[in-house]
């Protein structure tokens, strides 16, 4: 449905946007990846496998702060239908769309 | 010196600080002013409360026994923050736009709003979650007897069940106060929200200040702790500190799932949430408290190792190392931070769960027992709903605590924390299902979830209590009836797994494979369909579908309804707001399918989507919005669709007759003004010669001719006038008389050359006199003939007569040719003039038709007409042929004896 409505190709700024878009996706890919290779060593846990678990741990939470800065731009640029438009919860007029 | 009576005390402080954060928030809210409240940093701080007391204090311990691999309880939720765009954005998305109150609703909703689904979600989120409530209170029975036993010498013992009793009371209080105090359309609780705020902060400072101390206090900075590591993993016994594949993917994967089907976890994440704002924040913020939270819990329990006794518990380490070195403080604000992971989850926890049961279990069976009643029969439905709510709390409590009691909060009871999760994951399949694949069915929801949920209690919940309780020791050890395939901890023979991580693959294996290929041999009901395009779309959707209008039910009902339970004033402003938005004054708007869907989402908000419809269709008198409807309003649709083509085509049709109709009307207008113009000419013809007549008459009767020689010129003109009104009287009778068809043929045998002679003969005096020649070929005019030849004679001297007359050339010549073509014969008349013009070839055959007036006294311009006439009688015909040297006509008749008398003849007797 997707396909139908939009455009195949896009302006330089959607274009990045969606590229941030798929960054987004492919984080949690690259944490699984992190966290998955003190597994590749074997043996009792050393500082190093320690020290490696919570940096790369911490790299992951500031590309997270890096990307939700731009994707939380964009949701504030482009309110995606009314739904994402922020209304404080006693003002929602509820279900008015 | 801190004594038991302060520590009571400052516990009484704390939660008299958290009752006026949350009166305060909830007033705040009430007023509107939650730009605050609805700020990203709240809503991260309140997803802590994923870190209950069973990770704050028990995370030590954890580290203490088998080294880092606590940190895969943080790491789940981590890959799940931060994958927040992929999984969390969808599911916020449709808990908004559905009005989902619960995880038991979501899945519920769905599904095809089947309560069915929720009740089992539900009982699920209570098995599971009660022994987790049992592990908080003990949790704080074991923190206050901590400080009991390091004392003992001046406390009195505390009663422990008496501490859990009251601890246990302390929150259902405030649970009542604060989570069900308004029933809010959104079911958000700012106060709660806040006051959980406020403990996160509280957590994450108590164990960081616990861990500075400890790291830089006690342990000597980071060499020191490193030397401490090193040290307690040679201490340790063998393997405990290497990782174990299995276990570090299965519990990553575990308290990834957990986290999004944790019912108190839903609660804050979706139910709670205001904004994607505050989820873009909370996908880095929240990983980063679990980062903080985890930091110092290794050199904790590396140290506390170290330093205390052995045989101390290291689940209270946070608590035990700042007593034993005499920091009071600390150890109070290290009390207080584990207070506040138990109360903050058991809270939330509660409010969740008493949602869940009040909606899918109490408030069905109360709408029930009233099946078919109207609107003001609802006139308690708010009051039941909140002592519901407030009923399942004190439950819910209550349950934990004789959980507690019975278990005896033993070693078992901290196992629980990771069967909890096992359990509440089960419904990850029809969650995630539900949300990305269309094809998910009801059937394949409950189906998975009954096989995942029964696997989890033989593999792990029912072992869990031990050889004591259900399961009996040589059933662990030989399966049941001593098969072994089904042993519980090694089903099918696979036994080299941990017990949580066995029960988690075959659970969720089976779960899925169950869910799976159920959903693919089913086949939805329409409003399941809907429901799944309406969740599986949520991204890119415009609107809700819509029903069809109803005529059954009055705004009235409905207001009288809603105003029950979402009380007067509030039930009023929506009706007023959305009369207004449909142009209305009043309280009334029309019931738009549209009004009807809105009320419906508005209610579901407070008591379940499958309640809220229930109502609604209650009130409706059992037609509502279903999606047997939408099909139907498809069906018609579809046949307005096959009319409006049929009316198409029929208007085409029209369209054409209405153009036939019209040219018709235009020949008739010209065949009116061909009428007239034929009546005109004949006055004028008639006129002409009478005029003469009349004038050369009166001369002679007034004897104005006296010579006799003149008077004879005037009589021979009368006659010749009268004569040439006679034969135009006779043209025109007999033209009247052949169009008329009363014409009488005599038909007799002759041959054409005969035919041809005679007519020539009858007008040589014209042929004489214009000196032309006439060309024929006798040899070819033997052709035998029946017909009425007199009249065909006719034609034939009215076409020689007329080249004679006006053949244009200086030497006049006309050839007759006569020839057989098809069964018909042709005879060609063509002069060497100049002939017809092309505009004037259609129009020599019509009445009066002259091409000039050079030669007007010779006729009428009646001739051809006749010839048209008497050879269409003749059944042959006359035409003009182009294209000769001259004008050419071609006159055709059949030939045979009898043909085309046996068909005319008798048809001309009847005319006479």
């Amino acid at each position: 449905m997707r396909s139908q409505r939009e455009p195949l190709f896009l302006a330089r700024q959607s274009y990045r946007r969606r590229r941030v878009e798929d960054a987004a996706r492919l984080l949690p890919l690259l944490g699984v990846v992190l966290f998955l290779l003190p597994l590749m060593v074997g043996g009792e846990i050393g500082s190093v496998r320690l020290a490696f678990v919570f940096s790369s741990w911490f790299i992951l939470i500031l590309s997270a702060m890096l990307l939700a800065r731009h994707l939380g731009r964009d949701a504030e640029q482009r309110p995606i239908g009314s739904q994402s438009k922020p209304l404080a919860p006693s003002e929602d007029p509820a279900g008015r769309r | 010196m801190l004594t038991f009576n302060t520590l009571v005390g400052v516990c009484f402080l704390y939660v008299i600080m958290l009752f006026l954060v949350a009166f305060v928030a909830d007033k705040r809210a009430r007023r509107s002013k939650v730009r605050f409240l609805s700020s990203p940093m709240i809503y991260t701080l309140s997803l802590s409360v994923y870190c209950t007391a069973w990770t704050f204090y028990g995370a030590v311990g954890y580290a203490a026994r088998s080294g880092l691999e606590f940190v895969t309880i943080y790491l789940g939720p981590t890959l799940v923050m931060i994958g927040w765009w992929w999984f969390l954005r969808k599911l916020v998305r449709v808990g908004r736009s559905q009005r989902v109150t619960s995880i038991a609703d979501l899945v519920s909703s769905r599904y095809g709003k089947s309560n069915l689904l929720g009740v089992l979600v539900t009982l699920i989120a209570v098995i599971g979650t009660t022994p987790y409530i049992a592990l908080q209170l003990q949790s704080v029975t074991l923190s206050f007897a901590v400080f009991a036993r390091d004392r003992s010498a001046g406390w009195v013992i505390p009663d422990l069940e008496q501490t859990a009793i009251w601890v246990a009371g302390g929150l259902a209080l405030f649970t009542i106060l604060f989570g069900t105090r308004n029933l809010d359309v959104n079911e958000r609780h700012h106060g709660v929200v806040t006051a959980i705020a406020v403990e996160a902060v509280v957590k994450l400072v108590a164990l960081m200040a616990v861990g500075i101390f400890v790291v830089w206090g006690i342990g000597g900075g980071s060499q020191g702790i490193s030397a401490a590591i090193q040290q307690a993993i040679q201490a340790a016994p063998e393997g405990a500190w290497s990782l174990q594949g299995g276990r570090w993917v299965g519990l990553t994967f575990l308290s990834a799932a957990a986290f999004l089907t944790l019912p108190r976890m839903f609660q804050v994440l979706v139910v709670e949430n205001v904004d994607e704002r505050q989820l873009a924040t909370a996908s880095w913020a929240f990983p980063l408290y679990l980062f903080l939270m985890s930091l110092f819990v290794i050199p904790i329990a590396v140290v506390g190792l170290a330093i205390l006794p052995k045989g101390e518990n290291p689940d209270l380490f946070v608590l035990t190392l700042p007593l034993y070195f005499e920091r009071d403080g600390l150890a109070m604000l290290a009390f207080l931070g584990g207070f506040s992971s138990a109360t903050s989850m058991v809270i939330v926890a509660s409010i969740a769960l008493a949602t869940m049961v009040s909606n899918h279990i109490i408030m069905p069976l109360w709408l029930s027992t009233r099946l078919g009643v109207d609107a003001s029969e609802y006139r308690d439905a708010r009051q039941i709903l909140l002592s519901a709510r407030r009923l399942s709390i004190v439950g819910i409590l209550a349950l934990g605590y004789f959980y507690y009691r019975i278990s005896g909060g033993g070693a078992a009871l901290a196992a629980i924390g990771l069967i909890s999760f096992a359990g509440v994951a089960q419904v990850l399949p029809a969650m995630a299902g539900g949300l990305f694949w269309r094809g998910a069915s009801r059937s394949g929801a409950v189906a998975g979830l009954i096989t995942g949920f029964v696997i989890w209690a033989y593999t792990l919940f029912l072992p869990s209590f031990g050889e004591a309780g259900v399961m009996s020791a040589s059933m662990l050890a030989d399966g049941p009836w001593g098969i072994a395939a089904l042993r519980p901890q090694a089903l099918f023979g696979v036994d080299g797994l941990d017990p949580v991580v066995h029960a988690l693959f075959w659970s969720l294996i089976l779960n899925c494979s169950v869910f799976v290929s159920v959903s693919l041999l089913s086949f939805p009901s329409p409003l399941e369909r809907l429901q799944a395009a309406q969740f599986v779309n949520v991204l890119d959707q415009s609107g809700p579908a819509r029903g069809r209008s109803f005529n059954a039910a009055t705004s009235e009902d409905l207001l009288v309804m809603a105003q029950e339970i979402m009380g007067s004033d509030q039930a009023q402003a929506w009706f007023q707001a959305q009369a207004e938005q449909q142009g209305k004054q009043g309280y009334l708007p029309d019931t738009t399918p549209d009004f009807i869907g809105r009320l419906e989402r508005e209610l579901s908000g407070l008591v379940g989507t499958a309640t809220a419809h229930a109502m609604i269709g209650q009130i409706l008198g059992g037609t509502t919005v279903s999606v047997d409807d939408l099909l139907a309003v498809a069906d018609e649709t579809q046949q307005m669709l096959e009319q409006t083509s049929q009316l198409e085509a029929k208007q085409l049709e029209l369209t054409t007759t209405a153009r036939q109709l019209s040219e018709v009307n235009e020949k008739l207008t010209q065949l009116s003004i061909q009428k007239d113009a034929f009546l005109s000419q004949i006055s004028h013809e008639l006129r002409t010669p009478m005029t003469s007549i009349r004038a050369f008459s009166e001369i002679l009767r007034d004897g104005g001719a006296n010579d006799p020689e003149a008077a004879a010129r005037h009589a021979s003109i009368i006659h010749d006038e009268s004569v040439r009104l006679t034969r135009l009287l006779d043209d025109l009778l007999d033209l009247s008389v052949l169009e008329n068809g009363q014409v009488q043929l005599y038909p007799r045998r002759e041959v054409m050359r005969e035919v041809l002679d005679r007519a020539i003969a009858a007008t040589s005096s014209v042929i004489d006199q214009e000196k032309m020649h006439i060309h024929r070929n006798r040899s070819d005019e033997g052709v035998a003939l029946y017909t009425d030849t007199d009249r065909l004679a006719q034609v034939f001297i009215n076409l020689i007569s007329n080249a004679a007359k006006y053949c244009d050339a200086k030497d006049k010549r006309l050839a007759i040719r006569v020839r057989q073509r098809g069964g018909r014969l042709q005879v060609d008349f063509v002069d060497n003039g100049s002939g017809v013009p092309l505009e004037s070839q259609s129009m020599i055959f019509e009445k009066f038709s002259r091409l000039s007036d050079q030669a007007a006294a010779g006729g009428a311009g009646l001739g051809l007409a006749i010839c048209r006439e008497i050879m269409d009688k003749l059944d042959g015909s006359i035409t003009y042929l182009p294209g000769q040297s001259g004008a050419a006509f071609r006159v055709t008749l059949p030939i045979g004896t009898q043909s085309p008398f046996g068909r005319t003849w008798p048809s001309d007797i009847n005319h006479l």
